[in-house]
């Protein structure tokens, strides 16, 4: 940990959603990072990692967009991701998805083994702690199902939301349990995927957290827009824009 | 037959098949944890577990053909069988030829997989079903919707009604005791007077030539030991080397499946009875039954031949839970039904299954041989895209985005009008309909976009 050197250089891949419907979270994401010492570059090249793809059984479509995706990531001392599932595919996928090409898949293991969730990486990597976020709050936290189960994303965000002044945390019942997103699951699906996210809502409800709190944007929507089509007054935000004291901003479908 | 959409949309408009399988399922997922928590290593036994199945996959020839030589030893006959209408001719050759009127069956998916029960109709062989679920199952002329509780699907209180509709003697105080009776009473006396037993295997032993069966009930051995013929079905995956290998094998499967340190009764068949034994069948035979397994082995499905059928994939699976087996439509529901159902009844027919799952992880986190279930749905769903089986919808959405998505000037471009226009459609924040986005509005509302997109906003304020 004790580097000599000023600062971690850091890729941040904003991923295609955030980019697209909540860029707060790629700001939140800069300001922690920076907070914690790293040099933040935010790579032009970057679009999406593929997962719509690789899950959707379209594999030269994922390996031409983890090819291209390496191409744009590799050089940087880390990658860091605000979501446990586009991390998860870069980290454990890519290397599987070129396996069979000798010219791809030592740079696809190198960008896998530096990339990270960012609160993994804040956590355990720079080993920081939020100094200065507040947040006047009971929230509760749901665990997205990529990021607990292929990286190990748990005690990490919690290590660091106890960090945030005035915010208390009550377990979610289930919080491991899949909220029903999965990708183009939740429209492919549509019907179980809605009495999956049903329970999930209603198991929020039930915590009597006035906030929802998770790493993943995709999940995020799904759980918001049921508890706000149910009429819920529960407000959702990633959880790294209470980390970098960004919880006083618009939640999730709130307009600023 | 109606298509897996339409099946699971029947299902999840049924609030007492929601109230069955929570109430199974989620007995099974609380005791499994607390059976988990108490076990020494429970992941070094999965590691070794992983490594005998993988083992016996790998050297499969080898071990079936020292069973197959301990089994004769023992004075079993043993039968090949390639495909499911081969083991179904082997095994209604050998009822008529020992002149049977009836059997009586001991639970198995495999006799299900191969569609024993129809083919012993046909024959005109009567059937008894002696496991309690699979005699629900049988008066209520259903499938199984569950590989360890096949009746998971029906309540308590269904089952009762059912109970004193088609039982000759029901019982009359409604309790679950007095239901068993009942089903005593209907099944004792028949079980004890058939002419063959059939049963599966959990596991074949190939240094003894033995076959072992786990239930809770007794009735395997009720149905397998007085009747004259003991006819085994079993897939060849079921091969273990030795009893050492069993052992841990069986401690994981109760755990997995039940919660339970063991199953009530587990019993190793050593070949038919010999002289000076009391009780015993006079003939054994095993029937082994390939069924596309040597294929899924060399087609990349290797690592699900290490299932044990403990059932945990399915009890912890948030759509099963939400849809019951039936939905599925294959022998094999949930994520191990997802990944066998292709391979056993063909793509074509079944290529929703492996769609239908949020890759979330968690059977492959509860599997006691650690199938890595997620990736094996995954290699179902690139042989459907590759096979021309997806809809053209999604072979275009997912083409077009991705050929946007390699040209990143062009990505911006696009992004900035997606974030544009979903603006417009948005009231106050949120999103109540979208059109082509039906999918996710009709049961939940979508956040509109913040603003511009988060790489022109960084552009912008990097310029300043």
């Amino acid at each position: 940990m004790s580097k000599s050197v000023p600062s971690r250089r850091v890729a941040l891949f904003v991923t295609c959603l955030v980019d697209l419907m909540r860029p707060r979270i790629g700001f939140a994401a800069i300001r922690a990072l920076e907070a914690a010492g790293c040099e933040v570059i935010v790579p032009e090249g970057q679009t999406c990692c593929g997962q719509p793809a690789l899950n959707s059984g379209d594999r030269d479509h994922a390996a031409a967009l983890a090819r291209r995706t390496i191409e744009v990531l590799e050089g940087y001392d880390h990658i860091v991701i605000p979501s446990g599932s586009c991390a998860g595919t870069i980290r454990c996928h890519y290397p599987e998805i070129l396996a069979d090409d000798a010219h791809w898949l030592p740079r696809a293991q190198a960008v896998a083994e530096r990339t990270w969730e960012i609160m993994a990486f804040l956590d355990e990597v720079c080993g920081w702690r939020p100094e200065a976020a507040r947040c006047e709050g009971h929230a509760t936290y749901h665990d997205s199902c990529s990021g607990l189960r292929e990286l190990g994303v748990k005690a990490q965000p919690r290590r660091l939301l106890k960090a945030v002044e005035g915010l208390t945390l009550t377990p979610l019942a289930g919080e491991e349990t899949c909220c029903g997103f999965g990708g183009t699951f939740c429209v492919k699906y549509p019907a179980i995927s809605n009495a999956i996210v049903a329970e999930k809502a209603a198991a929020i409800a039930a915590t009597g957290a006035g906030l929802l709190l998770a790493g993943d944007l995709g999940c995020l929507m799904n759980m918001a827009g049921k508890l706000h089509r149910d009429g819920s007054k529960v407000r959702a935000f990633h959880a790294i824009e209470l980390i970098a004291g960004m919880g006083d901003g618009p939640a999730i479908g709130e307009d600023a | 037959m109606t298509g897996f959409k339409t099946r699971a949309d029947a299902a999840l408009a049924d609030p007492v098949l929601k109230l069955a399988v929570e109430r199974t399922a989620g007995t099974a997922e609380a005791k499994r944890a607390l059976a988990v928590e108490a076990f020494p290593d429970f992941e070094r036994a999965r590691d070794r577990a992983a490594a005998i199945k993988d083992h016996v996959i790998t050297h499969l020839g080898h071990y079936l053909e020292r069973f197959e030589a301990n089994a004769i030893a023992a004075g079993a006959q043993v039968h090949w069988a390639r495909t499911a209408d081969e083991a179904c001719r082997i095994v209604i050759g050998i009822c008529k030829a020992a002149g049977a009127r009836t059997v009586a069956r001991s639970k198995s998916m495999l006799g299900e997989e191969i569609g024993l029960p129809h083919a012993l109709a046909e024959a005109g062989i009567g059937r008894i079903e002696t496991d309690l679920a699979e005699h629900i199952i049988q008066l209520a002329d259903e499938r199984p919707s569950h590989i360890i509780w096949p009746a998971m699907h029906k309540t308590r209180e269904q089952v009762s009604a059912l109970f004193r509709a088609k039982h000759r003697a029901p019982h009359e105080e409604e309790s679950i005791a007095a239901m068993a009776e009942s089903a005593r009473r209907e099944l004792r006396s028949r079980m004890l007077g058939a002419d063959v037993g059939i049963s599966g295997a959990n596991f074949l032993i190939a240094d003894t030539g033995a076959v072992c069966t786990v239930t809770n009930e007794g009735n395997a051995e009720l149905s397998l030991v007085p009747p004259r013929v003991h006819v085994v079905t079993a897939g060849i995956e079921k091969i273990v080397p030795s009893m050492g290998h069993a052992i841990p094998l069986l401690r994981l499967l109760a755990r997995s499946a039940t919660g339970a340190a063991l199953t009530q009764y587990t019993t190793f068949y050593t070949g038919p009875k010999r002289p000076g034994d009391r009780d015993g069948p006079e003939e054994m035979h095993i029937v082994l039954v390939d069924n596309g397994r040597t294929a899924m082995r060399e087609e990349g499905l290797a690592e699900m031949l290490r299932c044990i059928r403990c059932g945990a994939c399915m009890n912890h699976c948030v759509v099963f839970r939400q849809i019951g087996g039936h939905a599925y439509g294959g022998t094999y529901p949930g994520p191990m039904g997802a990944v066998l159902t292709p391979a056993l009844d063909g793509l074509e027919r079944s290529r929703d299954l492996p769609h239908a799952c949020t890759l979330n992880g968690k059977c492959q986190e509860v599997c006691p041989v650690r199938i890595p279930l997620p990736t094996l749905l995954r290699g179902w769903r690139e042989r459907s895209w590759r096979e021309g089986l997806e809809p053209v919808s999604a072979r275009w959405g997912v083409g077009l985005w991705a050929s946007i998505a390699r040209r990143p000037r062009l990505y911006r471009v696009v992004a900035a009008l997606a974030a544009g226009s979903l603006r417009l459609l948005g009231n106050r924040g949120w999103i109540a309909r979208l059109p082509l986005g039906g999918g996710w509005t009709r049961h939940r509302d979508m956040p509109r976009p913040e603003g511009r997109t988060f790489m022109a906003q960084y552009r912008k304020e990097k310029r300043r």
